[in-house]
């Protein structure tokens, strides 16, 4: 229900042709691993608890949502989702 | 059990608290019980940063999301050195030339390569292996009260799981389990207000592994702490037994009572929330997100940073030598940070909660912590899907440095 306005902002993107691309800071991130225990396809850690993103980051329209739930449910704020462009 | 016969830790010690403020006690009874008002009101009276002179020492208690999250990042100068909330008296403390419990008790560069040496052991792939265990743990532990209907599911339950999964994990003799309990009870409830209690235990744990880490490293096993004590780690060189010595120590010390706490604290929820309850059991794929909503409303671990010279923070200066608590708690209930955070909302999906801190010190136990946590409280729902506390007013918290039921009676 809180996501409309997110859904919003990417459905503008894929308008413009645009694909979503998920970023990991890895100065922030600390490897709390909740972005991997929600969307394993998205992301993966390392040994270290490092999160790195999959595929260079880029996020198929069907896992938008998994997208933005990962971004809301990093304690560090260390995922973003960006415009690929 | 030794247990039974150690009073909950002591909140009937102090003197009432009149201005929150200027005068904070993390152990008044009130606060033990729910602390959720006095953060609401520190957050609502405009000074979110309590402090209180209280047991010697200066020490702030911040209550905002943003503001813990950013005191966690002041780092050496916050520093971890007496990461309790209650510090030992000056001539009782470790000298530098011991090790503590690294990573929790350094900053960096020895946070960073201590931490590193544990790290692996740790992710979530990696814990995976203690899984089964765990399982069979749980299920043993229930066969011995579902036909009683009812137990203490923190005595007979939460408080049994984490002990022996970390037994198991570092390779030492499950029967000790109630003792690790009870020693790590020693340090970290009944020992905070009572340096003698804290050092006793402190020092049957340090002779208990001394023992462990010594007999492998002249005849290395096929375990834990053998691996540790084998890893090439240049710092670690020439002091290999002092450095797991430390490392073991805080495994021990860090992985019982928080978790446990956590457990307990689920099973309290959904004893006394019968609509969570039911709607939990019906459907399990609640389970990630309930879990979560546990860890962030019912947070149990406060931790403390020791300023090393003095800090601007906002309106105020953290003096040279003052504590400040990591009220990751408290963050946790903030109402900027969190939609309704005065509620448990299983399926909340915008959840950045701090249970396990931020920052460097992020708990290296997080994955096993949460591997236990949903292990424990799905197969009790498993076993005992309809169950409730049979007597609210009988439930016992311990609080402070670590939050949770330690009497939880249940019926089922
Ligand atoms: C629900 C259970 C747990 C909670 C809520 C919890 C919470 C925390 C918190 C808040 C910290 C940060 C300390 C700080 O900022 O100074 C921490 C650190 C730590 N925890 Fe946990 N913990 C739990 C379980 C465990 C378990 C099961 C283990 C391992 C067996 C563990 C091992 C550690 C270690 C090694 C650190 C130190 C990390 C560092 O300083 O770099 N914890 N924990
Ligand atoms: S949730 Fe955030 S801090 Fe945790 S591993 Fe993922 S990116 Fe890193």
């Amino acid at each position: 229900m809180k996501y409309h306005r997110d859904r919003e902002r990417r459905n503008r993107f894929a308008e413009k042709g645009n694909q979503l691309k998920l970023v990991i800071d890895s100065d922030l991130c600390q490897g709390h691993n909740r972005c991997y225990a929600l969307a394993p396809e998205l992301v993966d850690v390392d040994d270290y608890g490092q999160a790195f993103a999959l595929n260079d980051g880029e996020v198929p329209a069907e896992l938008e949502d998994k997208a933005a739930l990962i971004v809301d449910n990093c304690p560090e704020f260390a995922i973003k989702v960006e415009s690929g462009e | 059990m030794s247990d039974t016969e150690q009073p909950v830790s002591g909140p009937q010690q102090t003197d009432p608290v009149h201005d929150w403020t200027t005068d904070y006690d993390i152990y008044d009874a009130e606060y033990v019980n729910d602390p959720t008002p006095v953060w609401k009101d520190l957050r609502d009276s405009g000074c979110p940063m309590a402090r209180t002179d209280r047991r010697g020492i200066r020490s702030w208690l911040p209550t905002k999301f943003a503001d813990v999250q950013a005191l966690a990042k002041i780092v050496p100068e916050l520093s971890n050195k007496e990461p309790l909330v209650i510090s030992l008296p000056k001539d009782m403390q470790f000298g530098d030339q011991t090790f503590n419990a690294p990573p929790i008790s350094s900053d960096p560069p020895e946070q960073i390569w201590t931490r590193r040496m544990i790290l692996p052991a740790f992710s979530p792939k990696a814990v995976e292996k203690h899984r089964q265990y765990t399982v069979d743990l749980c299920n043993s532990l229930i066969d011995g009260f579902i036909d009683n209907g009812s137990c203490d599911a923190a005595v007979d339950y939460a408080q049994q799981i984490p002990p022996r999964v970390i037994a198991n994990m570092l390779g030492f003799d499950p029967a000790k389990s109630d003792d690790f309990t009870e020693w790590v009870r020693g340090v970290l409830e009944l020992g905070l207000f009572d340096p003698v209690i804290r050092v006793k235990y402190r020092e049957i744990i340090r002779e208990f592994l001394i023992d462990e880490v010594s007999s492998r490293w002249e005849n290395p096993r096929d375990d834990y702490l053998s691996e540790l004590l084998a890893m090439d780690v240049p710092e670690m060189k020439g002091q290999e037994v002092k450095v797991v010595v430390g490392l073991a120590n805080l495994l021990l010390i860090a992985g019982i009572d928080t978790t446990w706490s956590s457990i307990g604290s689920g099973l309290y929820h959904f004893g006394t929330h019968a609509d969570d309850r039911r709607r939990l059991a019906a459907d399990h794929s609640l389970f990630p997100t309930a879990l979560e909503e546990i860890l962030r409303f019912y947070s149990p671990v406060t931790m403390a940073r020791v300023a090393q010279e003095d800090v601007p923070f906002g309106d105020t200066v953290i003096k040279e030598g003052e504590k400040v608590l990591m009220n990751f708690p408290g963050a946790n209930h903030d109402e900027d940070a969190f939609e309704d955070a005065g509620k448990v909302v299983i399926d909340r999906t915008r959840n950045r909660h701090i249970a396990f801190g931020s920052g460097i010190h992020r708990c290296a136990g997080s994955n096993l912590a949460r591997l236990e946590m949903d292990v424990a409280i799905r197969t009790w729902f498993e076993r005992i899907p309809e169950f409730e506390v049979s007597d609210p007013d009988a439930v016992t918290w311990a609080g402070g440095q670590v939050r949770g039921p330690r009497r939880l009676p249940m019926k089922f």
